[in-house]
């Protein structure tokens, strides 16, 4: 500012005047309290100064933080979304080797109990209709897996091995319209053979009307078929009627939850009937 | 160049005032302010601006050879050569009874602000300061006036007397 332009502005030069002795004056003075009027009036008013660019700061930084940033919050948002579902995807892991486990551990289980020559294999496909309920599993004529083998799980009785290849079976299982299998009740002996509708559901058919069937009765393999073990079993009755003919007419739910069919035994002891059957002949 | 010559007279008024002054007044009551007298004078002839620096410099000048509160001396004087300087420029102060006023409004200003802030800050007291400002404000606007006219008469008076020694030749 030039110095004509300060002639002009008296006011100005004033009020620096003016300042200049207020603060002269303020050096030399103390307060009630006893301390220097400047050092108190500075630092009331640096304070206030202070106050007032922390207010602006807070604000620059609560709007950076609130919006600036949130790019970076978003792609952390995307990272950890991304984490979280790698995450999930392993827990469902985690859970399907915990159950395969678990089925693992029942199939040993029932590998003991039934003393049986027997191979697991894992379904690794379904049917390719669904006229006809097969699967297929990843054993086949490599281990030693041959036509009408019974295949089990810890559940009860699946179904047959129809086709076996070198590394896998196609299985056809019990509830479909063609398979069969020698099945008696547990509680009362009676005898007859179970068939499959198509619908999910099994028939038990030939059981006399005078036999004593009750819902609810179990129902196991008889082995009189050459196919299945003895005394696996197959479902429950559940509903059965007395016909108008000689025989009742049963429906039984399977023990199986076909749907839900993981890992499987393969049973490669033929049945004792089968064994009785191959050596007449030899006699 | 007015700005040296303003600076000059502070500068001879204050060491008029702590040497001659005390013995040229020493009967008086009234304590004669002379660097005052010339701040008015400068704020009057130059304007407000020139009137706050002198008002300043002189101020603190007296302040620093004192033993009061550097700067209560100095703001009083800003403020009376910012007033001398803008009632300058806004009236016609050449006569001498409108100089005698302003030179008596201009020291009640500085004692009231001197004596007001001293007491304001509670650094001392002064005793019946309205008999003492009411004296020294007519004491400072007679010499001060008597001043100016000297001042301002003297130029002339030397270019008169040149002249006629000019003219007998």
């Amino acid at each position: 500012m030039a110095i004509a332009d300060i002639k002009q502005r008296p006011g100005v030069v004033l009020g620096g005047a003016i300042l200049l002795h207020v603060i002269l004056i303020s050096a030399q003075v103390n307060t009630a309290s006893g301390l220097p009027v400047l050092q108190v009036v500075t630092f009331g008013s640096f304070s206030e100064v202070q106050r007032g660019t922390m207010a602006v700061i807070d604000g620059v930084r609560g709007l950076w933080s609130g919006y600036v940033a949130l790019q970076q919050v978003q792609e952390e948002n995307n990272a950890l979304k991304q984490e979280m579902a790698a995450m999930q995807v392993r827990l469902q892991q985690e859970r399907t080797e915990a159950q395969r486990t678990d089925n693992l551990r029942q199939l040993l289980e029932l590998r003991e109990r039934a003393q049986l020559d027997t191979v697991a294999a894992e379904v690794i496909a379904g049917g390719a209709s669904p006229d006809f309920k097969t699967v297929t599993i990843d054993k086949g004529s490599s281990d030693s897996l041959a036509t009408d083998m019974a295949v089990i799980s810890p559940a009860g009785v699946v179904g047959r091995v129809i086709l076996p290849s070198r590394r896998a079976s196609k299985v056809q299982l019990l509830i479909d319209r063609n398979a069969a299998a020698g099945a008696l009740i547990e509680r009362t002996r009676v005898q007859g053979v179970v068939v499959g509708i198509g619908d999910g559901m099994l028939r038990m058919q030939y059981v006399p009307g005078t036999a004593d069937v009750k819902t609810g009765d179990l129902v196991v393999t008889s082995g009189i078929d050459g196919i299945y073990p003895k005394g696996f079993v197959i479902g429950m009755i559940d509903h059965a009627d007395r016909g108008a003919g000689a025989y009742h007419e049963i429906v039984i739910r399977p023990a199986v939850d076909f749907s839900r069919l993981e890992e499987v035994l393969i049973v490669r002891t033929p049945p004792a009937s089968r064994t009785a059957v191959d050596e007449e002949p030899g006699k | 160049m007015r700005g040296a010559a303003a600076l000059a007279a502070i500068l001879i008024s204050i060491a008029v005032q702590t040497t001659l002054a005390r013995y040229i007044f020493a009967g008086s009551s009234a304590a004669i302010d002379l660097v005052l007298i010339v701040v008015v004078y400068v704020g009057i002839k130059s304007g407000p601006v020139t009137g706050v620096v002198a008002g300043t410099v002189a101020g603190l000048t007296v302040d620093a050879l004192s033993s009061g509160i550097l700067g209560i001396g100095g703001l009083a004087k800003t403020l009376v050569g910012f007033l001398s300087g803008l009632l300058g420029t806004q009236f016609i102060v050449t006569a001498p009874l409108p100089r005698f006023l302003l030179l008596v409004v201009a020291t009640v200003l500085h004692q009231a602000v001197f004596t007001g802030l001293y007491q304001l800050l509670n650094l001392g007291q002064f005793p019946a300061p309205y008999t003492s400002i009411v004296g020294q404000a007519f004491g400072n606007a007679f010499v001060g006036v008597v001043a100016f006219q000297m001042i301002e008469w003297f130029p002339g008076f030397v270019d008169r007397r040149r002249a006629g020694r000019f003219l007998k030749r």
